[in-house]
């Protein structure tokens, strides 16, 4: 790799905010500021949510940032780029083509002629591992090989920067592997015909693996949080000291800044009606729970071993011990999750005792289950349409995260038996004991 | 379709084989027999034979000849009209507001009313020429085929795969290149089943089409329509079983060479990923690759429109955020400008319309009339699909639960959905006649002969793809009787039901003009309906009631599919899916 002095990619405080008319801009990313190297392959590190594929649809040309400037070689980009070639999280192949015109795509847009067409095709098809399957279509093929289509065709138009948007995560965990050192193993003998790489991750271990450095985004707004420097050659061993080490680290990292330290009674005291919810299901919290009550945790685990013997990704855990956090049933702290003497008393509780602290938890910490609560309490009919409060919070939020935080509250209310739920009607009720209480 | 090559394919001969001597000569036959009808479309009116028909069946062959290219000539129109029409639609959000809503109404409401209207408009264009007569069958069997085919399209345009639509940005396709390698291809089974259905939509509207009378004057395109139509005026029952078989061997001709391979290419066209049981190709198909010259041909053909699809017309789209963003300034202006021009003339519609209908004798007593008459009307659509349904939801679950059975059904019921039920009408009419049976309500199961077969052939669908665990499952608890029908399969089948009713509610609208009169030679008969109403006002030429009857006809079906299919529709995809 000839590592060039100008960057091939800046970008200069960007920002982008979901615009909503009646209130503030909700922000999504502020102030990232990267710049792109010839010959490195950077990962973009982070939480669903916290904006990375935002940013690589930015660089991609697919999005237009709200603020700030995205420089290709030195020239503002307005749309697509020539030398920018992305691999999609989905694979996004098109089913009626073959595989040799679903690589052949790009070079048609071009109008490259027929038969250079068809000789480039043939070659990243090879280059790639596909060799033999260029006339299949991509249902014949398993996910694995799918995916290679998509990096043959993205690479098939010699672009100087590749994108990768969550490339291996719809994949099984041994073709993802197989897939990442493949393409480490051609990328090392300079075979790959890309200068650079830029790929969203939110796996830690793969992040480490295959980047030479990575850029770790915290949530709410997105921001590049920190930037690490991954010092191994290629090929790089999982098992070894410094790897874990690495690893390690950014879990803490991650961590760290989840929430600011605050009394563990009153948890995350910026939690207002606007908080968005992550989806996260009431059986999840309750196993984590016993997990965590259980030995060999006995109320305190490191998270890297945590994710590890629950076979979960840090996108997947990370969400489970903030929503512990919220509800004041544990605490996150330097990679580690703790569990709280509420948490505790609810792993061993029964279902009735757990369902009471749980709704303690909901009124005392979510403010917007509160106030459906409260809604339901002083209507006569004790009935509330759902409408209202998704309009509420589509005040604050895109409707996508709206949508996802009143099914959240929604779960966990009817978990804890605060409410009920009438999906038909759109509608909170309460129950008919509750009323007769009443 | 398989990509694989069958080892024997892989080294086909070189010289032709015995099936492209088959294919040559079924070419060439079509070439010549094309050739010989063509000229007469440019034929003098008042030439000998231009307008008449004879109810010799020896002419049957070239009558029926016309007939099916004057339907393909309209599939044509229809097919051009749906790929300018619905990207229209989709891409701009301002005139999607008002053509969305004008393609349902149009869509629901047969404008076989207007036809006296355009054939005026047709013959001012090639004065004297038989040309305008055939241009105004062709636009009256158009009015019958496109709205469904364009809304297909524009319902595909609008749920085009996120990841695709970027991916085709990322690429820079230009927009020929997007429409042809993205748009087309996702429409492509919608499109290709409701090109289908358009052309069996279409044959009800033959009859009437050819068969053109304009104030004392009748012509008679030659064609199977107006053969059928000189039949019945001259009560020869035996002309009428001619022409029944004539356009069975036409419908069973273009299904087997046309459709069926059609649909089998277009499963490549589906957007799954998981690879599907694979039907076996139909023989047309089989033979077109099988066959040395047709393949040769074929492939030039895919080559030529590969060149042409891949042109790089128009300039790659830049970022959709952009042009959205610097547009917002001034989008309100513009909002502004396309409502107030979109109301202007709503209200000059609707003023010439109350104005028409007023100032020709036409008053307020008619339109209760007209109202009156759809509630019948409604009343025979609402009886039909009920009765429908207690015959063929308990037969189509029977059928679909046993596969061997349910691909036969499937096939006979798809043929009879594209047989034209009006050519059976001389039937009903003979028995209703010599058993002087009421005509209003021994006319009415006219109105679902044709339709009927949707609500079959969805449900049977629908039997078939119930899942297998949930029957061992009611198996397993021993679940049987009518506690079965109600807690297992009807809930299990109604999505694929409420798809069936809609077609089968909406085509027996569409029928009502058709079906709520018949004749036979002398005796008319009639049954009190909108649509009898709407033939009535058409066969005396009476334009402001066929503007009234047609204008009620389609607050109607609009009303109706507001007001029960639609929600029955959202119901069933919410509630019987797990997603």
């Amino acid at each position: 790799m000839d590592a060039t002095t100008a960057p091939l990619l800046e970008v200069r405080a960007c920002r982008q905010s979901y615009h909503k008319d009646s209130s503030a801009d909700l922000l999504v990313l502020e102030d990232v500021n990267v710049t792109l190297l010839g010959g490195e392959i950077v990962g973009l590190l982070g939480r669903s949510g916290s904006g990375k594929s935002t940013l690589l649809r930015i660089v991609s040309g697919l999005l237009q940032p709200t603020a700030g400037e995205v420089r290709w070689r030195g020239t503002p980009i307005t749309g697509p780029a020539p030398g920018v070639a992305m691999v999609f999280q989905s694979f996004a192949l098109f089913p009626w083509l073959t595989v040799q015109q679903n690589v052949e795509l790009g070079l048609e847009a071009q109008g490259v002629p027929r038969a250079e067409r068809e000789k480039r095709g043939e070659a990243a098809i090879d280059l790639i591992g596909l060799g033999g399957f260029e006339s299949a279509y991509p249902k014949e093929l398993s996910g694995g090989m799918r995916q290679r289509v998509g990096l043959a065709r993205a690479l098939v138009v010699h672009p100087d920067l590749l994108l990768m948007d969550e490339p291996f995560s719809a994949l099984d965990v041994l073709t993802a592997e197989t897939l990442r050192t493949d393409l480490i193993d051609l990328w090392s003998e300079g075979k790959l015909p890309v200068s650079s790489i830029l790929m969203v991750t939110h796996n830690i271990e793969e992040a480490v693996l295959m980047c030479d450095r990575i850029l770790v985004f915290s949530t709410n707004p997105g921001r590049v949080e920190s930037e690490i420097r991954v010092p191994f050659a290629h090929p790089r061993n999982r098992h070894d000291a410094a790897f874990r080490q690495m690893v390690d680290d950014i879990y803490a990292l991650m961590t760290r800044r989840a929430r600011p330290a605050v009394l563990p009674a009153v948890p995350a005291g910026d939690v207002t009606f606007a908080t968005p919810l992550h989806p996260v299901s009431t059986n999840l919290l309750a196993g984590l729970l016993e997990t965590l009550a259980a030995p060999p945790y006995d109320g305190r685990a490191d998270l890297p071993a945590l994710a590890g013997s629950l076979q979960l990704e840090a996108d997947e855990l990370l969400p489970l011990g903030e929503a512990l956090q919220l509800l004041g049933l544990g605490v996150l702290e330097e990679g580690d999750l703790r569990l709280s003497e509420r948490g505790r008393e609810y792993a061993h509780a029964d279902t009735d005792r757990r369902k009471a602290i749980f709704a303690d938890a909901l009124r005392a910490h979510v403010p917007l289950i509160a106030a459906i609560r409260r809604t339901l309490d002083e209507r006569w009919n004790h009935r509330a349409s759902a409408v209202r409060f998704r309009e509420e919070l589509e005040d604050h939020m895109s409707p996508g995260y709206a949508e996802d935080t009143l099914r959240t509250a929604i779960s966990w209310g009817r978990y804890a038996e605060l409410f009920e739920y009438d999906e038909e009607a759109q509608q909170f009720s309460l129950e008919e004991d509750h009323q007769t209480a009443d | 379709m398989s990509s694989t090559v069958h080892p024997a394919l892989a080294h086909a001969r070189r010289l032709p084989n015995v099936w492209d001597l088959a294919a040559l000569l079924g070419v060439f036959a079509l070439i010549v027999a094309v050739a010989h009808v063509t000229p007469d479309t440019y034929k003098p009116i008042d030439a000998p034979g231009a307008v008449t028909v004879s109810l010799d069946p020896s002419h049957l062959p070239t009558y029926a000849l016309r007939t099916t290219l004057r339907m393909f000539a309209a599939l044509a129109v229809s097919l051009l009209f749906t790929f300018t029409y619905a990207p229209l639609a989709a891409r701009s959000r301002r005139a999607g507001l008002v053509m969305v809503p004008l393609l349902d109404v149009l869509q629901s409401v047969p404008i076989l009313g207007f036809l006296s209207f355009t054939t005026v408009f047709f013959m001012g264009l090639f004065p004297g020429r038989v040309l305008g007569l055939e241009l105004a069958a062709i636009f009256a069997i158009f009015t019958s085929q496109a709205w469904n085919m364009a809304f297909s399209f524009y319902q595909s345009l609008t749920t085009l795969p996120g990841d695709l639509e970027e991916a085709t940005r990322s690429f820079q396709l230009s927009p020929w290149q997007r429409f042809w390698r993205l748009d087309v291809p996702f429409a492509m089974p919608g499109l290709v089943w409701n090109t289908m259905l358009s052309m069996s939509g279409g044959w009800f509207f033959v009859v009437a089409s050819e068969a053109i009378t304009l104030g004392d004057h009748t012509w008679l395109l030659p064609g199977i329509g107006s053969y059928v139509a000189q039949a019945l005026d001259k009560r020869d029952l035996a002309a009428v079983g001619w022409a029944i078989l004539a356009m069975l061997i036409v419908i069973v001709l273009y299904d087997q060479l046309l459709f069926r391979p059609l649909v089998a290419w277009s499963a490549k066209f589906r957007f799954e990923m998981t690879a599907a049981a694979v039907a076996e190709d139909p023989w047309v198909l089989r033979l077109m690759r099988r066959t040395r010259i047709l393949r040769l041909a074929g492939d030039a053909l895919a080559d030529a429109v590969g060149r042409v699809t891949t042109l790089r017309l128009g300039r790659a789209p830049g970022r959709a955020a952009r042009a959205r963003r610097a547009r917002r300034g001034q989008s309100w202006l513009g909002d502004i400008v396309f409502f107030a021009v979109v109301a202007i003339v709503v209200l000059a519609a609707a003023y010439k319309v109350v104005d028409f209908i007023a100032s020709h004798d036409v008053g307020w007593r008619d339109l209760g009339i007209t109202v009156a008459l759809g509630f019948a009307t409604l009343a025979r659509v609402v009886v039909l699909i009920a009765l429908a349904t207690l015959v063929w939801v308990p037969i189509g679950v029977w059928v679909g639960l046993r596969p061997s059975w349910a691909r036969r059904i499937q096939v006979a019921a798809q043929f009879l959905a594209a047989f034209p039920a009006n050519l059976l009408f001389p039937i009903f009419v003979v028995v209703i006649v010599r058993f002087h049976l009421n005509a209003d309500i021994a006319l009415t199961p006219l109105m679902i002969l044709g339709t009927q077969w949707y609500i079959l052939f969805n449900v049977v669908a629908g039997a078939s793809a119930f899942p297998g665990d949930l029957r061992e499952v009611a198996d397993n608890f021993r679940v049987g009787g009518w506690l079965w029908w109600r807690r297992v399969i009807l809930p299990g089948i109604f999505p694929y039901f409420v798809t069936g009713a809609i077609t089968a509610s909406g085509g027996s609208w569409n029928a009502a003009i058709v079906s709520e009169v018949a004749s036979w030679g002398d005796d008319k008969l009639s049954a009190h309906g909108l649509g009898a109403y709407i033939a009535h006002a058409t066969d005396a030429g009476d334009f402001p009631r066929i503007v009234l009857g047609v204008a009620v006809m389609s607050i109607f079906v609009l009303a109706f599919n507001r007001a029960l299919w639609r929600p029955m529709y959202a119901y069933a995809t919410r509630r019987t899916t797990l997603a």
